[in-house]
Formats: C-alpha cells, structure tokens, sequence
C-alpha cells in the first residue's frame, strides 16, 4: 500500500472505489446506484468546469469567509514551554465551523442537478445547521437527520436550523446519535433518491461522498499553505498538524495539501474520541484497533462485535461519536502517513478549560481532542518547532454540556 | 444444479399461479419461536427467507428493523442462524430456504466459512443487500461454486443497459424491488406500473424466475400475481410485533396470515 505523489489523495482509489485496494467502495442496495453513479458523473464535470470553480470560489469567499484566521498562542506557547503553537481557526468561517465547505459545495451540486430537495445528517448539529444555512442561502428545502440524543445536547444548533427553515427529524433507533441519524437519513434517500440529493456529513459514505466532502474540505490546507509560507518565508522544517478525527472531513481537509511533504517535515496527529475514563465504550476506531468492516456503504476501521453488529460508541463530543471513519484516514493510517490517538472526554474538558484560559479562542468539544494532544506533547519539544491546530469549530453549542462539567464555567 | 428453488418456482407455475415468499428475522422474537414461525408457515410458503439480523440496516424500515433489534437483543448471532436453518430443514415440509443480510455480517464471519455453514445447514440461496452488481461478482462466483444461488436485485432506478448485464451474471431468481423504498413502504406506484417494469425484466430473459418484494400486503398481493413469485416481509414482521404487544402467540398469528395471503393469489 502506498500513496502516490501530486495526486489528490481523494483520486487514488482503484475502480471500484477502494483507497489501499481495501478501504471505501461503495457497498449500496442497487436503488442507490443510479443516483450515486449521476453524482460521481456531475461532480466529476464540476470539479473542471471553470464556471463552476468560480461559483465555488466566489462563496467560500464572499459567503463563507476565506481565508480563515491563522494565528500563534502566544499564551498558551508560553505556559506550556516548548513547541510553538499555532491555530488555524476554522471556526471563523460562517457558521462556526468547517461543515460549512461541504454543506456549500453540496448545495451548489443540488442546484445543478437541478434538485430542490436536500437532506443530511449531523451529529453535532454543524453539518445540519451549515446545510440549513446554505439551503436557505440557495433556495433548497432541507431536512436533517439527528439522533434524539444530540438534539438534547446541541440544542444551539438545533435552533439554528429551525430558524433557517430545516425540518430536523429525530432518530430514536440505536444509540440516538450520529451513526442512527446517518442511517436514517441514507433510508431516506432510498426512498426519495428520484427528487432528493444527499449531502454526507463528512469524508464517509459511499465512496463519492468521501471526495465531495474531501474536495470542499480540502480548502482550508489550500489556505494554510499561504499563510505559512507568509508568517514564516517557507515551510519550516518541523510541523504538526493536529485535528480531531471523527469521520475524518476536517483533518482530511487540514492535511490534504502537505500530503507530499515527508513526514519528518509535516506531520500529521489525528486525535479520536477516547469517551469517558475508563470506560469501554469509546468512538476511536483506529487509535484502538478495531477491525476492518462495512459502515454506512464504505469498508473502514469500525467498532464493531465479533458478529459484524456496529458497537455502540460514547463521547463528549457529538461530532466525534461516530463508530466508523473516513476510509482516507485507514489509508493514511496503514501507510503510517498519519498517526492516529485519542483524548478522553476529560482530557479534552481540560484541555479547554486551558485554551480559554490562556487565548481568546473558544474551541467545540471536538478540537478541544486536538488540543489535548498538543498540550501533551508541547512541554516535550524545543522552540522552533510548530504545533498547529485546527479549531475547527466553535464552543458556543456545547454551552450546556460545559455547565454541567465545568465548575464556574461563564 | 439450483433445483430446490427452481423446482419451487415450477411447482407454482403449475398450479397457475405465483410463488409466495415470505421473510421473516432470525431470532425473532426469540431463536425458538423464529423456528416455529418458519416450521409453521412451511406448508403455505414456497420459498423461506429468513434475515440475518444487523443493527445498522440502510435498506429497512420500520417494521424489520424493530424485528431486527429485537432478534439482536434476544442474544441471535450467527452460528444460532444456522443452526435455526438446519432444524428447519430438518423438517419434512421444509422448503428452499434463502438468507438475507448485510455484507458486513459476512466478511466478519469469512465468506468462505459463511458459504460452508450455509452449505452444511442447506441454505438454498443468498441475497445480500449491500453487495451490488458489479461488486458482488466474485462472491456470487464463489456461491454459484458452493451450488448456492446468489439472487441479484434490481430495481426501478436500474438502467436497461445495467438490466441486462446483472440478468446476465443472475443465477435461477432475481428479484425486483418494486419501488424507490426501504422494505415496509406503502406501495406508492400502481401494480400496472410494478407489472410494466416486471415485464421489461422478463422480456430480457424469459426463463429467470423472478419475484417481485417491497410493500407488498394481504391488500395488495392479489393485484401482482401476474410475477413468477411474490415477497412479503414487513407486513409479517409488524404481525409479530403486533402479535407481542396483544400477549398473543406470533407463530399463530403469522401462520394464519401467510394462509390468507396464500388464498389470495390461488
Ligand atoms: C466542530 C466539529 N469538529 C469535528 C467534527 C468531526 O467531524 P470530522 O472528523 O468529519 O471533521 C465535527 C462533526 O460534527 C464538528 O462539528
């Protein structure tokens, strides 16, 4: 297994969709495989279609706000004495979060194809809320599929999506979270696929949604590029890039740019949901070793028994409480391109209490796993080398969980 | 090779008159009971599916997936499947037996030792839901090679182009999933229309048996019986559940509804 040099990763799976010759594919009932098969056609025509590209460039600029901020924490830096670190802010962009690139990019797909119905999951209520924003933005009807669990604890995006004119339906099977509501939302389209298009909340699905999802995403490395070369002169000789990883569209979007640099020079730090402390349930399929298997049409790392039945999973962090993961990230993994832990629900509570005490900065639950990490191994490296990570998102849905966990929180 | 189902589809045709499938879920609402359900409905049923439980089922709705939960949570797994089938088969009305699941269930089990068992415990047929044409290729290879019928699915989305290559990979049945639905839909296209696109099927091979599944009830089957064979699967699963909830006994319910839908299509 090996990753090819000047190709966009999203590209390097064979013929029937699998990355590594053994993660992805597209395992979907044979209704599915009209509608996925008109998607890859039109997006593969959009993504070289000059009009198009410009449509697509003039709303990450005008509508959702690139590029987003890349900054040092100088705080932070300070206290933890040793590596410098970084964050590219991501959650500036409109929204509050990166769900906004694919949410836009699939809006923009719908409209071509001339649909006028959308629908989607969402687990922390970002992918739901972007998609009801760029609906509404373009003129789509929109529902949202949410596990009933989420919907209690990210009420602020809940609203949000309410108010931009999305119907949210609950899911009550299973755990009630992200894997349900994908589930559901993928019986949905079965149903409605002849005037529906679906949008997947990020780099997972059948294989077309890993790329669609990873092609918008991609937009924030694209970004960061810039800005190193611009607050540095060049690319420095010793980085890290740390994300969360839940289905992976936020670190792939992070990294995608720099996968042709050598690993000693860029590397790269995916960070699961390792779930509370010493429990079983955790959402971290590939820092712990779960096997191979077939999620929601794709073959990936996935928690899952000896039968083939999907595990329940538990998190902090509803957008990282997921059982599977991008298929990418299997590939980067097993090329040991990437390098994948995990944080528990405690070392990331902690870990934002420490960013918000030091930095004017209010990363979500899910970043708040990257920075876990970062705190971890800053003290243990020297000055001139560069942590950064991506605050993908922002705190302010988490506002009741954090009540409840943080002593004086405001 | 393949005679068990086809022999099942022949004896219809003579009586003048389609095939009655049903599907019923492993395991529910317990190993024991499932059993019952399958032994006493036999003498009605041509051809047996049985599901293999999965709790993340994209292509079922409502009525399968509660059957489906329930059988999980009832402790199902897949050794007690076949074990379920062999006993059944055991019996002397038995009839060809199909299962039917999601691939993951298989690739954890290993497909080849999945192809044993179902060999070992008779198992007359597969149909695995996620496991399209072309990507089933190999693996319909490897059932054909164990004499075990891989059943393709087509539906309304699919091309005529496609059409005839999956026809042409079928084995002897192929079922045609009568609209853009998960199982247990209302029916919500007119029989004609169902029988119009059945018949474009037929016309590409004459000789494949071929059933047609999807909101199909006690209301609706009469009006379909121009197909080689007909499926029901959610209407009987909700009967269980229904059956639950009254404190009545699910194997009497079933086996009075499979009798009635049986009269139906006479
Ligand atoms: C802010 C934020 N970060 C991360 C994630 C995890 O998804 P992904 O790994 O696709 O970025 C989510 C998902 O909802 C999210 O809302």
């Amino acid at each position: 297994m090996k990753i090819k040099k000047r190709i966009p990763l999203i590209d390097q799976h064979d013929k029937l969709g699998f990355w590594g010759g053994k993660f992805g594919g597209s395992y979907i009932p044979e209704t599915l495989k009209k509608p996925v098969d008109d998607l890859t056609k039109k997006f593969s025509k959009l993504r070289n279609n000059k009009s198009f590209l410009k449509k697509k460039d003039y709303y990450f600029k005008n509508y959702i706000g690139s590029p987003t901020p890349f900054v040092k924490l100088e705080n932070l830096s300070k206290h933890l004495g040793g590596a410098q670190i970084w964050a590219k802010v991501v959650s500036e962009a409109n929204g509050g979060a990166h769900k906004i690139y694919n949410a836009t990019v699939h809006a923009l797909i719908c409209k071509s194809m001339g649909k006028k119905y959308i629908v989607g999951d969402t687990g922390a209520g970002y992918a739901g809320k972007m998609l009801s924003m760029a609906a509404k933005k373009f003129g789509l009807k929109c529902k949202i599929f949410m596990g009933a669990k989420d919907i209690k604890r990210q009420k602020p995006n809940c609203d949000a999506m309410r108010k931009n004119g999305a119907e949210i339906v609950p899911v009550y099977t299973g755990s009630q979270t992200l894997v349900d509501a994908v589930s559901e939302c993928m019986r949905y389209w079965v149903s409605n696929c002849d005037t529906t298009h679906m949008c997947v909340g990020s780099t997972v699905g059948p294989n077309i949604f890993v790329k669609v999802c990873g092609w918008s995403t991609s937009q924030i490395s694209k970004e960061l590029k810039v800005q190193i070369k611009e607050e540095f002169g060049k690319i420095p000789k010793k980085i890290k890039l740390i994300n969360c990883v839940g289905g992976g569209s936020s670190a792939y979007g992070f990294w995608s740019e720099f996968v042709d640099f050598p690993k000693s020079q860029i590397e790269f730090i995916g960070v699961e949901a390792g779930g509370p402390k010493h429990s079983k349930l955790h959402a971290a399929p590939l820092s712990r070793g779960a096997k191979l298997g077939i999620l929601h049409g794709a073959a990936s790392y996935v928690c899952q028994n000896n039968d083939g039945q999907i595990n329940e999973t538990e998190s902090i962090s509803a957008g990282l409480d997921y059982p599977g993961v991008s298929p990418i990230h299997c590939f980067l993994k097993d090329t040991k391109r990437a390098k994948y832990t995990y944080a528990t629900d405690e070392e990331a509570l902690s870990a934002y209490k420490l960013v918000t005490k030091y930095e004017k900065l209010n990363p979500s639950l899910e970043p708040s796993h990257a920075f876990a990490e970062a705190i971890k191994i800053a003290q243990n490296l020297n000055k001139d080398e560069i942590i950064i990570v991506n605050s993908c998102g922002d705190a302010k849905k988490d506002r009741d969980i954090l009540k409840k966990r943080i002593k004086n929180y405001v | 090779m393949f005679n068990s189902i086809s022999e099942a589809f022949k004896k219809a045709k003579k009586e003048n008159r389609p095939a009655l499938l049903t599907y019923t879920v492993a395991g529910d609402s317990t190993k024991k009971k499932s059993l019952e359900i399958l032994n006493s409905i036999s003498k009605n049923v041509d051809i047996c599916e049985l599901g293999f439980p999965h709790n993340t089922p994209i292509a079922d709705g409502g009525q399968i997936q509660t059957s489906a939960y329930r059988a999980i949570k009832n402790g199902i797994k897949i050794r007690d499947i076949f074990q379920i089938v062999k006993k059944f088969k055991k019996n002397k009305y038995s009839k060809p037996l199909i299962l039917m699941g999601y691939y993951n269930m298989i690739y954890q089990y290993g497909e080849n030792k999945f192809l044993n068992d179902c060999k070992k415990s008779k198992v007359d047929g597969l149909i695995v839901v996620d496991l399209p044409w072309p990507e089933n290729k190999n693996f319909a290879k490897k059932c054909k090679k164990n004499s075990i019928s891989f059943i393709q699915l087509l539906s309304p989305t699919t091309s005529k182009a496609r059409l005839k290559k999956i026809i042409k990979d079928s084995h002897n049945m192929i079922y045609y999933i009568s609209m853009l639905s998960t199982t247990g839909g209302k029916l919500k296209v007119s029989p004609k229309k169902i029988l119009f696109n059945y018949n474009e099927i037929k016309k590409i091979s004459p000789k494949k048996n071929c059933v047609i599944g999807f909101g199909i009830t006690e209301k609706t089957i009469d009006k379909l019986k121009k197909a080689d064979g007909l499926v029901v699967g959610s209407a009987i699963c909700k009967e269980i559940t229904r059956s639950l909830k009254n404190r009545q006994n699910p194997v009497i319910n079933v086996s009075k509804m499979v009798t009635k839908l049986k009269n139906k299509i006479l």
